[in-house]
């Protein structure tokens, strides 16, 4: 009985992503939605407003530089936590609670990693 | 670590011609197929590759965490600061051609105004990042 119940989900979860599928605008056609002025504008006129031969990097650094500022200060977010938060294990500057819920640290016997907690 | 000569001699080799071809993507973003973040992360290959081959501690000889921070913060703050050069003008926020910027001619190396700038700030960052990132995560003491 409790295999049955997640294979009926996934079933039931899989016939209802397949019919959006089948309720997609077929690929290539010129009536699709995503085929509006936008799209238009920045063929047409892409190469005369921004000089660069690539309408992909022409898309991300110039119409969409804003979105592009967006992927860096995520990058940049992303590595100063990881780093924040290993360079912590790697200093020993971790609670000992910590230490006890499984996050092994070699400088465990270090006098000076005591003192923050 | 055991001694692989080949190995060495071959990653010493092969090296340079991957950050030359990590820099020619990220120049050449508005020419051809690629940009910042895949040359970035190409030109991020070749530094994993050497840390790979020889040894963590010596690859984070040649790039510090403290050198990677700054580098971090100079490609964010690169890129910011051209944003602002649009405000500076007259015109709105990371703005290129409508400001008045030389666009060039199509198809040349420098063309596209502030593009391949943009591409180059966004380039180091991705790279710094990944190598740091690979440094942080392979450095057990």
């Amino acid at each position: 009985m409790r295999q049955i119940i997640p294979v009926l989900l996934t079933l039931i979860l899989g016939l209802a992503l397949l019919l959006v599928v089948a309720e997609m605008p077929p690929f290539g056609d010129p009536d699709n939605p995503a085929h509006n002025i936008v799209s238009e504008r920045y063929l047409s006129q892409g190469v005369s407003e921004t000089g660069a031969q690539n309408i992909v990097t022409a898309i991300i650094t110039d119409y969409r530089a804003y979105d592009t500022l967006g992927e860096v200060t995520v990058l940049f977010a992303a590595i100063a936590a990881v780093l924040t938060v290993l360079n912590r294990l790697r200093l020993g500057v971790i609670c000992p609670e910590d230490r006890e819920r499984g996050i092994e640290d070699e400088d465990a016997g270090d006098p000076d990693s005591k003192d923050s907690c | 670590m055991q001694e692989i000569l080949i190995l060495k001699i071959v990653v010493r080799f092969v090296i340079p011609f991957i950050q030359v071809y990590g820099f020619y993507v990220i120049t050449a973003g508005h020419l051809s197929p690629g940009g910042g973040f895949a040359g970035g992360t190409i030109v991020a290959a070749s530094m994993v590759l050497y840390a790979l081959t020889f040894d963590a501690h010596q690859g984070l000889e040649k790039l510090s965490h403290e050198r990677a921070s700054i580098f971090e913060s100079l490609g964010a703050i690169w890129y910011v600061g051209l944003g602002f050069l649009g405000v500076l003008v007259g015109g709105n926020f990371l703005t290129n051609g409508q400001i008045g910027i030389p666009l060039g001619t199509p198809g040349q190396l420098i063309s596209g105004g502030l593009i391949p700038l943009l591409s180059f700030g966004i380039g180091i960052k991705v790279a710094v990042t990944v190598v740091s990132l690979y440094y942080s995560l392979v450095e057990e003491d």
